[in-house]
């Protein structure tokens, strides 16, 4: 009886450990990481094997170790910061935005920041709007960052590995409703991918739809919903926003002639925006309606569950979506 | 100055004179029209770099600020590329992206001048904590002005060096100003060094920032702390900005007599002094002669360098 596959949150667990023992460069900092083993258990384990060295809790001073993690990723390491949720990133802005994402440039290629944070978001359990929000909209929008977020938990070890061993800053943004999944046990064609390219998990010939993270899921619920039985829909799973895979989708949006974006971060200026206009760029004669995108609703994450639930994208909204985008 | 040694003092005019010959090079050719964006220069302020750069090992790392030329080129940077990338030319030493407030040359251990105000600091706090990881024996300092220490950076840099013990020098440039702003009005609490060692620094000193010969020592004096593995020091440099904020800059706020006492404390002109009364007078006046003449140098074959490629314009997005 072969093991039990990992889950999305052993994945994470094993592939830092995997990428530190291959690497003394590589460090894990932040807030937990070490005798709290993170506040998800994403790192438990670490400290005991690495030691307190490369395995560093710090003060609650994000803006401080991500900016240090920048310099030391200058000067040789090749640390992986734990921000604990994403939310928290906007504290920390200047290291990522100003500092990790532009010396590179700013240097004519001078200097090199192999640098890894590992970020966590997730709607849906009433965690508030300040331990909700979705971001990777604006990390995408800032040039010399890549934006990594697996939805697989296959994916999880192939993506937060070559995030390690990439040699410019990567914000890896996980889903803690994920956390617990595990890959199917049924062979579902799975080949690990690298970054930068995306996966067709369900082929379809009627219409595209395009997500990532937890919706990628939801999506595949959308699909048992009674109106679309007998629809070809095609579900691609992004895996990475930068680099972005615009082959593959422009390819699948060439066949079905349909295409819809989904995703948790909100709707307006949201990264559906985007892909949906570079589609639209490529294929505007092509596509038999318009491209369309879903996104939560443009609010502040509520708290109260009816509320937070009215405000994400769920099955039944995504199976009225591509319902219209079919009928549109 | 009188007991300085005259060679080390001569090596460290050498420095001043090449940053002096340099900013002045850069205020005219930006009143002129030759350089884009904005500049701020350091005169006034050259024997901080020289006195703590004059210390440092190429393995050494720094961090600066948006009025960081003098500490690039005191640490080594190429002047004649540094020239180069202020006309936005191709063979800057950033291939023109980075510009006055953004120079770096990581071979020599330059992580940066910095255009955010504090950012420099976690930056050579993480260089100290490399240092320290593998073992390599170097130190970071982060040259940083006195407008910093009131930032969240400062504190968490700070923390952040004293818990990890990294070899890190905070040398905070007490210039007189943060930006238009008399530094004095925007602080009222203990001075500088007592809050460094509230914080757990043990090695925290304030320095003349003009004399060339006391910043050299305590810079040796901090940097040998910070080798023998005590943790980070704090040094800050009294000295004061002759010119504005940036070039430009009319400079309303500034009281003129004081002006004027700072400048009858000229780094160099003092430096000079003391070499004359060595007997040296004819190295110095050497030495002077020597900077005009490399930074003119410089300013022509930046002059005629080319400009980058428009289609160069994505590279190095990504590595």
């Amino acid at each position: 009886m072969p093991d039990a596959a990992p889950t999305y949150l052993q994945a994470i667990r094993g592939a830092l450990e995997a990428e530190m023992a291959a690497d003394p460069d590589v460090v894990v900092i932040g807030i937990d990481v070490g005798a709290g083993g993170g506040v998800y258990g994403a790192t438990r384990g670490l400290l005991d094997r690495f030691g307190p060295e490369r395995v560093m809790d710090t003060p609650i001073a994000e803006a401080g170790v991500v900016g240090a993690a920048v310099g030391a990723a200058m000067a040789g390491l090749r640390p992986v910061v734990e921000v604990m949720y994403m939310d928290f990133l906007t504290v920390c802005l200047d290291p990522i935005v100003n500092q990790a994402a532009k010396l590179r440039y700013m240097t004519g290629g001078g200097v090199s920041i192999p640098l890894v944070v590992r970020t966590q978001t997730g709607g849906g359990r009433s965690s508030g709007a300040q331990h909700s929000q979705s971001l990777e909209g604006v990390l995408a929008h800032v040039p010399g960052l890549k934006v990594f977020l697996p939805g697989d938990p296959r994916d999880v070890d192939v993506l937060l590995r070559a995030a390690i061993r990439d040699d410019g800053p990567v914000v890896f943004v996980e889903n803690r409703r994920l956390y617990n999944r595990r890959a199917p046990d049924r062979d579902d064609g799975w080949e690990p991918l690298p970054p930068g390219r995306a996966r067709v998990v369900r082929a379809g010939g009627d219409v595209t739809v395009v997500a990532w993270g937890r919706m990628v899921a939801e999506v595949r619920r959308a699909c048992e919903d009674p109106r679309l039985a007998g629809v070809g829909v095609e579900l691609i799973d992004l895996r990475t926003l930068v680099p972005l895979d615009l082959e593959t989708l422009v390819a699948s949006v060439r066949a079905t002639g349909r295409a819809l974006v989904v995703h948790e971060a909100v709707g307006e200026f949201g990264p559906g925006a985007e892909i949906a206009m570079r589609l639209t760029e490529e294929l505007l004669y092509e596509v038999e309606g318009p491209i369309r995108r879903l996104g939560a609703a443009t609010a502040p994450t509520p708290y109260s569950p009816p509320l937070e639930e009215a405000a994400l994208p769920g099955a039944p909204a995504i199976a009225d979506a591509i319902h219209a985008v079919l009928t549109g | 100055m009188s007991d300085a040694d005259p060679d080390v003092l001569l090596e460290d005019l050498r420095t001043m004179a090449r940053i002096r010959a340099f900013e002045l090079r850069v205020a005219r050719l930006f009143r002129d029209g030759r350089i884009p964006g904005f500049v701020h220069v350091s005169i006034g302020q050259e024997a901080v770099a020289a006195g703590v750069c004059g210390v440092l090992e190429r393995a050494d790392a720094i961090t600066t600020t948006h009025r960081g030329h003098g500490h690039c080129l005191a640490k080594g940077v190429d002047a004649a590329g540094m020239m180069a990338e202020l006309f936005g030319r191709a063979t800057g030493t950033c291939r023109g992206r980075g510009g006055s407030m953004h120079i770096a040359d990581p071979r020599i251990g330059v992580l940066g001048a910095n255009g955010i105000v504090a950012a420099g600091l976690p930056l050579a706090v993480g260089a100290g904590l490399a240092a320290l990881r593998r073992g390599t024996g170097a130190v970071a300092v982060a040259f940083a002005g006195d407008g910093t220490v009131h930032s969240g950076a400062f504190h968490e840099a700070v923390t952040l060096a004293v818990l990890w013990r990294a070899p890190v020098i905070f040398l905070i440039e007490n210039n007189g100003f943060a930006e238009f702003t008399d530094t004095e009005a925007m602080w009222r609490g203990a001075p500088l060094v007592e809050r460094a060692r509230a914080y757990g620094i043990e090695h925290a000193e304030r320095v003349d920032g003009n004399d060339v010969v006391a910043v050299r020592r305590s810079a040796e004096a901090a940097i040998a702390a910070c080798r023998a593995g005590e943790g980070p020091a704090l040094v800050e440099a009294m000295t004061y900005r002759l010119h504005g904020h940036f070039e430009g800059d009319a400079v309303a706020y500034r009281d003129p007599e004081e002006h004027a006492r700072w400048e009858a404390r000229d780094p160099i002109a003092r430096a000079v002094a003391a070499l004359e009364a060595a007997g040296r007078g004819a190295a110095a006046a050497e030495a002077i002669a020597l900077a005009d003449a490399e930074m003119d140098a410089a300013v022509e074959s930046g002059l005629a360098a080319p400009y980058p490629d428009a289609e160069s314009v994505l590279e190095d997005v990504h590595a």
